[in-house]
């Protein structure tokens, strides 16, 4: 039946992970509000998630700034208005590209090592091992690496959104020799202060999503090692799906809530 | 005018009501399915304050899943599991930590956390669970570890251990906080012999002095001699027999006696040398008296 119906066994299985998700995020956020685990083992999960994907990052963040600036002055130049370039190229970071690039690259190496982790623990008894010297699974692995994606994601982001920036600045006026005057008006003009809050606030969520999905999925794994490769690509595909889904609607709700008194 | 209580007073583990010989932990009717098979099929045991009872069974008889339902770990179908009077199975995860605390487990491949130091992991029932001082905690751990045999491994990674070495290293941890109930899932397995009768002796004295109570998955016939106040055996998902072991080894049920005395059934002798098992088992008997004798001297 599922051979005949590829789609319903795929959305079945989607179902039943955003399930399985939200019942792991209940129970961070009670775990949350308990006893945390030792400074240690927040500091070691701050380091991985955080520093060790800044390089990631920012080559993610430098390079989209820079082709969406070569990009944008092809089309520009035609109607004459180059020193928008800059413009665009910081209100598509801010409000796009940053958080949703920099969340798919985390999606891919964030998640995949949580997954790895903690599914290659859960194969060898150590999350059993967890519980039976009486600790919790969700307190002990889950907490750590979800609070540090939620704090971490958006300064990742901000990280993404100035070297985008940067680059962008540097193809128009280093190269493409935009006036740097109207380049830099133009550029202040467009950003706003809600656009980076918003960034923000998306690139949480993501790094929500990304952390309790890989998370699910790990203590999730089936036996052996082709398990745990298996559930480490699915935790990727499944963050990558709900990163850009969230986006959405993330975005229309806080075009909704917008207050009138920010211009 | 009473001396006693300063001695009591002093006794390591906590002081327990109970007295010896009534049963604390009491398994019924026990059903658990795994990956479609019913793997326990109706498991009735019970377990006496401060007794030591070894379970045996053939490979893949649902021992380890046993084990694991005693903590908690896996959830039976149906049935009940009472320690020292409450029914765990009733109860949610988060209640089950402090019936945990009670409890230390050796698991069957020892279970190490690998991103974490010997040190560490001996420790990590304290870390969490009590309020001592970092010094008094690196104490405990020494001492646990000179117990297992291995002083000195304190700051290695469990990756650059022996697999014996990490069985060890497990069963410290199990004992590091003085739990009042053991589970050893194959205690003496992937040990030398010498270091299989360490941990025998210890098993036994854990049991003498600090009257912890304990569950021993073995195959070691030797171990189970050494250790068991009472012997049970699991088969088809079931325990089928339990006695002491003085029964047990001489016992007359033909199951026990094949386990006991390590002999392949009639079946599997066929299965191995086809229809001429007789044959075969003969020509074993006959290289045997055809072996050259002893040189003199
Ligand atoms: N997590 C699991 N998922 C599915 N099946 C399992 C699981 N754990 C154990 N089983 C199955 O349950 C049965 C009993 O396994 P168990 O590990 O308890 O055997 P055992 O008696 O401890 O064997 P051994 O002496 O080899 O350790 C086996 O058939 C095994 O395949
Ligand atoms: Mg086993």
């Amino acid at each position: 039946m599922t051979g005949a119906l590829p789609g319903v066994a795929a959305i079945t299985s989607i179902l039943r992970t955003a399930g399985g998700v939200f019942t792991l995020l209940m129970e961070t956020v009670r775990a949350a509000l308990g006893k945390w685990p030792r400074r240690r083992v927040l500091v070691e999960q701050f380091y991985l998630i955080g520093f060790r994907s800044t390089p990631v990052v920012l080559t993610t963040g430098l390079f989209t700034g820079m082709v969406l600036a070569v990009q944008s002055f092809n089309q520009f130049r035609r109607v004459n208005i180059v020193s928008m370039v800059g413009a665009v190229v910081s209100v598509s970071m801010v409000k796009e590209l940053g958080p949703v690039l920099t969340g798919l690259m985390l999606a891919g190496r964030v998640g995949a090592s949580i997954t790895a982790e903690i599914g290659t623990m859960s194969v060898t008894e150590q999350v059993d091992a967890l519980r039976a010297l009486a600790t919790s699974p969700i307190r002990w692995l889950v907490l750590p690496r979800v609070a540090a994606a939620v704090l971490l994601t958006p300064i990742l982001t901000l990280m993404a959104d100035v070297v985008g920036i940067a680059g962008g600045t540097l193809i128009c006026v280093g190269f493409l020799k935009v006036e740097w005057h109207f380049h830099y008006i133009n550029m202040l003009d467009w950003l706003k202060v809600w656009d980076v809050g918003v960034g923000c606030a998306k690139s949480s969520v993501f790094g929500l999503l990304i952390a309790l999905t890989a998370a699910y999925k790990g203590l999730n794994t089936e036996p052996g090692a082709a398990g745990v490769g298996k559930a480490a690509t699915e935790a990727v595909v499944t963050s990558c799906i709900l990163i850009l889904t969230s986006d959405f609607f993330l975005t229309v709700m806080f075009a909704a809530m917008k207050p009138d008194w920010i211009r | 005018m009473n001396p006693a209580p300063e001695s009591q007073e002093a006794a390591p583990a906590a002081p327990r009501e109970i007295p010896k010989g009534a049963p604390v932990l009491e398994i019924r009717e026990l059903r658990k399915s795994l990956g479609g098979k019913e793997v326990l099929k109706g498991v009735n045991l019970t377990v006496r304050q401060g007794e030591a009872l070894v379970v045996i069974g053939g490979s893949g008889c649902g021992k380890s899943v046993l084990l694991k339902h005693i903590l908690g770990l896996f959830k039976p179908d149906s049935g009940s599991i009472h320690i020292e009077g409450e029914d765990i199975t009733q109860m949610h995860e988060r209640d089950l930590f402090g019936i945990r605390q009670r409890f230390g487990m050796l698991f069957q491949g020892a279970a190490l956390f690998d991103s974490m130091t010997v040190a560490d992991n001996v420790s990590f029932a304290l870390d969490e669970h009590s309020k001592k001082s970092p010094a008094e905690k690196l104490e405990i751990v020494r001492k646990k570890l000179a117990i297992v045999g291995l002083p000195g491994v304190e700051n290695k990674y469990p990756a650059e251990l022996s697999g014996g070495m990490k069985k060890r290293v497990a069963l410290a941890r199990a004992i590091a906080a003085d739990p009042h109930f053991l589970l050893y899932d194959e205690p003496t397995t992937g040990l030398d012999p010498i270091m299989s009768d360490v941990i025998n002796e210890l098993i036994v004295k854990l049991k003498t002095s600090l009257r912890v109570t304990s569950i021993i998955v073995t195959h070691d016939m030797a171990s189970a001699r050494k250790v068991a106040d009472r012997m049970a055996m699991l088969d088809e998902g079931v325990i089928i027999y339990h006695d002491t072991p003085e029964n047990t080894f001489a016992s007359d049920n033909d199951i026990v006696r094949r386990f006991v005395e390590g002999k392949a059934s009639m079946e599997q002798m066929k299965e191995i040398w086809g229809e001429s098992a007789g044959k075969a088992q003969e020509s074993e008997n006959t290289r045997r008296r055809r072996r050259p004798p002893p040189p003199a001297q």
